[in-house]
């Protein structure tokens, strides 16, 4: 009923078209693709799989499925990989609720530059920032080389290429990520309320477990849901700081592509991906997030 | 809830500012150091500035980087504003389920998964309609602009939302025409988000790996492609020397741009 | 001539006034009760789903908010924050494609007429409260509208400056000659601003008159309650002779003696509405008084110029009786607790039949 600017048909659409139709062609349709890919088999050709009709049949097949629910090494990585991004999210909410919390209540002029400070990191390159701990972590890196000097060590701790390396990488990369969602939802908290908690009786720290932390919660979440999908599908960092032990579905993903040049089989770790991991924590993500469908 | 900062809260944000530092303050000092090996300091030295800045084979691939994110950052600007601006002011149109998540998918998809699917695309593609011809720097633009174009239209909508309508409704009122509302009021005034957005997007494609590792072609080799395989090996000092410098750059650009808004903040003032 | 017929659901519904040139007329309303829906449907920000709106004898119903030859005055100003005072107010005309000459001579005389000559380089984040208003001012009149709208313009401003910023508009307003239409809830700004006032309730049109007249004389208890405060008191009718109703009144305690046009059947249920400033008080009975009752002071607050007093009458009922200061004798004879007699005139009250 009402005569808002913007609002005339081909004005609309001529908004939405463009990003819509590339959106539909480079990141809805791609998946199709991939499945269809996953119910191919590797070939010696160029591409180097299969190809859906051939000679009037159909070729696709679910072999690759099987495969992977057969092959252990899968669902290792998936098991992995799961329970990294999650003790490395919890790790992230640990260190960046101080750091966020800090920040709010810092005094203001200090506020900006604190920000900036959290915000660095965060555009410099994320592949030099895990490159950064190989350097640290190594046996004769750092870290060893001030335990030994020290002398609270007698020989080089393995801290590189083990889960524990990965747990840092992850920790450490995605803190920034975890932070400013954190800051949001603390800044938006009113201060009256813990003076109001204060008038009524409660000591500082009750007030924080009674009144912050409740009301952070929806920052919480939001930090917790935006990292944890990423960090279950990340490659760089099993692949630079991780071991035998600490595979990871994304890893397994780009080997079976780049070293198998098995493009069947990776699809098929890509849909199995979506189905288990992506697609539920999307959903878990809108839903506890309340997002406007 | 400003102004006091107990002890142990101090304790834990500098253990924190110390925790996300200190790689990078590692890397920039042992740029400098003549030893190849990070345990050994055998004085300041700037050598591997010199043998970084003569290796052509990072030179190429900077610029490379530097081109596709230049294209990439401009392409998701222009589909990501469009993409934001749709979120923020259609509430109710056909598909728009749809198409809020399509917006937003590339944000939480892991990268391995876009990577795959768009040389999967790109491969059918150059089979069905012969396009396009191998692939390489037009298929990584491609890749990075609908990447780029997620995180865009994020910070676009964002800024749509908070945004006085009331003035676009004075503009009308005056006699301006939606199209000259939006160039004359809107566009000004959300000016400072898209630039946002544009450094967002350029960032990202500059240091993107994985989703380029898999649509590039022979031709294209990216600045984190080369990195990458360097520190496959371990660490080296030409890449502390580069990483230093982007790390220089990086920092001195935040400075300016903050300053930018501070400035335009206390112009515009209370 | 100015007329708009309109009847959109819900918000408003079968609404129809006439706006003579050059008045300035007011809307006035509590939240809620459509004066901004009304308001926007004027300016062409919304569409009625049925009726016209007429302007200069044209139907605008349809017509954009850029083409009507109507401006708005904002609540919050909506200033343009990244252009100067100038450009904000110039901006109107650079619309119309006006030549540089007369856009900057047009402008620099508008900026004299509201006072902000000085302040025509600023940005409206270095201005204050009323500078800004008088931006937005002088934003809308420089177009010449046939209407100006003003949606709540003192609403947001001190008392003082409130005072101030009344003449100011009502000065303007006869410079300029322009129609005003005035949308507010404070009835004071409506009453001491506009020529003509329409009290909405609900979406329809309560009543419509000058504002004396709607104030002396309400025409249901709904503009009686809304403007200012009022006595009520429910009453029947007794007889009705020579313009003069007498009436029952198991609230006031004693019967009372009202004018009224109509000679009301006896029986008829009414409510009888006297304002606090018209009922005279004593320490002792006055015979002159045609409507007397006595009672007990319950409170006093003092204002200033005048003092609200509460008095709980012998039925229980309480009513406010409001005494200026000035009046020494009167107020100073007053303390808590004490017996006090009311009184007031046959033409002092009104009789209200809604």
């Amino acid at each position: 009923m009402s005569a808002r600017p913007y609002t005339g048909r081909w004005r609309r659409l001529a908004v939405v078209m463009p990003p819509y139709a590339w959106l539909a062609l480079f990141f809805l349709v791609p998946f199709a693709i991939v499945l269809k890919i996953s119910l191919a088999d590797q070939a010696m050709s160029i591409p180097p799989y299969t190809p859906l009709i051939a000679g009037g049949h159909l070729l696709a097949s679910t072999a690759n499925y099987r495969f992977l629910a057969s092959d252990s090494l899968y669902a290792r990585a998936f098991g992995n990989s799961i329970w990294f991004a999650a003790w490395a999210t919890c790790g992230c909410l640990l260190i960046g609720y101080p750091l966020a919390y800090g920040i709010v209540r810092a005094p203001l002029r200090w506020r900006n530059a604190l920000l900036l400070l959290v915000i660095l990191p965060f555009w410099t390159s994320f592949l030099i920032r895990v490159y950064a701990w190989i350097g640290l972590l190594q046996d004769n890196g750092l870290i060893n080389r001030l335990l030994l000097d020290i002398g609270l060590v007698h020989a080089p701790l393995p801290l590189l290429n083990n889960s524990f390396a990965v747990y840092v990488g992850l920790i450490y990369s995605y803190l920034p990520y975890m932070v400013l969602p954190l800051y949001a939802a603390l800044e938006k908290l009113d201060p009256v309320l813990l003076e109001a908690a204060a008038d009524l009786g409660c000591r500082p720290s009750q007030a924080f477990r009674r009144v912050t932390l409740p009301l952070s919660l929806p920052g919480i979440v939001a930090g917790a849901l935006l990292v944890f999908i990423p960090m279950c599908g990340e490659f760089i960092i099993p692949d630079l700081l991780g071991g035998p032990n600490t595979l990871m579905i994304g890893h397994v993903l780009w080997d079976e592509f780049f070293t198998n040049r098995d493009w069947p089989v990776a699809s098929a770790v890509a849909v199995a991906m979506l189905v288990l991991l992506v697609l539920p924590m999307g959903l878990l993500r809108r839903y506890l997030t309340g997002e406007r469908a | 809830m400003t102004g006091r900062l107990s002890p142990f809260l101090a304790a834990m944000m500098t253990l924190g500012f110390l925790f996300l530092y200190g790689p990078i303050a590692s890397v920039i000092v042992y740029s400098f150091n003549a030893s190849r090996l990070v345990t050994v300091w055998a004085g300041f030295s700037t050598r591997w500035y010199g043998a970084l800045l003569a290796n052509e084979q990072i030179k190429n691939a900077a610029l490379t980087s530097f081109e596709i994110a230049l294209m990439a950052a401009t392409g998701a600007l222009i589909l990501g504003t469009l993409a934001g601006f749709a979120l923020a002011r259609y509430r109710r149109f056909a598909g728009r389920t749809l198409f809020a998540a399509l917006v937003t998918g590339p944000l939480v998809m892991p990268e391995v998964i876009t990577g795959l699917s768009l040389l999967l695309l790109f491969v059918a593609l150059e089979q069905a309609i012969g396009w396009p011809h191998g692939r390489g720097v037009p298929t990584i633009v491609i890749a990075h602009i609908t990447l780029g174009m997620a995180y865009v239209s994020v910070v676009v909508e964002a800024r749509l939302a908070s945004f006085d309508r009331s003035l676009e409704e004075a503009a009308l009122d005056l006699g301006a025409k939606p199209g000259k509302v939006f160039a004359a009021i809107t566009l000004p005034l959300i000016a400072p988000a898209l630039v946002a957005g544009w450094l967002l997007a350029f960032t990202l494609s500059l240091d993107d790996l994985v989703i380029a590792s898999f649509t590039t072609g022979p031709a294209a080799t990216t600045l984190p492609m080369v990195i990458f395989s360097s520190v496959r090996l371990g660490v080296s000092p030409q890449i502390n020397a580069l990483a230093t410098i982007l790390l220089v750059v990086v920092a001195v650009a935040i400075v300016i741009a903050g300053r930018a808004v501070a400035r335009t903040r206390s112009s515009a003032a209370r | 001539m100015k007329r708009y017929p309109d009847a959109p659901a819900a918000a408003v519904d079968g609404v129809s006034l006439a706006l003579a040139t050059g008045e300035f007329f007011a809307l006035l309303g509590p939240s809620g009760c459509g004066k901004t829906t009304l308001l926007r449907l004027l300016a062409g920000f919304e569409r009625p789903d049925a009726g016209r709106i007429l302007i200069g004898g044209e139907d605008m119903a349809s017509v954009p908010p850029y083409a009507r030859p109507v401006n708005m005055m904002f609540q919050s100003y909506a200033l343009f924050p990244h252009m100067s005072v100038a450009d904000n107010v110039a901006f109107g005309l650079r619309q119309e494609k006006r030549p540089r000459p007369e856009i900057e001579r047009r402008v620099a005389a508008m900026l004299d007429l509201v006072k902000l000559g000085p302040l025509a380089q600023r940005k409206p984040g270095q201005l204050s409260g009323g500078e800004k208003q008088r931006v937005a001012l002088a934003r809308a009149l420089i177009k010449e509208p046939k209407l100006l709208l003003l949606d709540e313009p003192l609403t947001a401003l001190d008392r003082k400056l409130r005072e101030e910023t009344r003449f100011e508009l009502v000065r303007i307003q006869q410079r300029v000659g322009i129609t005003f239409l005035l949308v507010t809830h404070d009835q004071e700004e409506a009453m001491s601003m506009a020529s003509r006032i329409a009290v909405m309730d609900q979406g329809r049109i309560a009543q419509m008159g000058a504002p004396d007249q709607i104030y002396e004389r309400p025409a249901n208890r709904f503009v009686a309650g809304f403007l200012g405060a009022v006595n009520l008191l429910p009453a029947r009718v007794a007889t009705a002779a020579g313009g003069v109703l007498t009436l029952d009144s198991a609230e006031a305690g004693a019967p009372l003696k009202v004018e009224h046009e109509r000679a009301l059947a006896p029986g008829t249920a009414v409510t009888v509405a006297l304002r606090p400033e018209k009922m005279l008080l004593g320490t002792t009975a006055n015979p002159a008084w045609p409507n007397a009752l006595s009672g007990i002071v319950r409170g006093i607050a003092y204002r200033g110029e005048a003092s609200d007093i509460e008095i709980e009458l012998a039925t229980g009922k309480v009513v406010r009786a409001t005494v200026a200061n000035a009046d020494r004798p009167a107020r100073s004879a007053l303390t808590i607790g004490q017996p006090v007699f009311l009184g007031w005139r046959r033409d002092a009250a009104v009789v209200l039949e809604t």
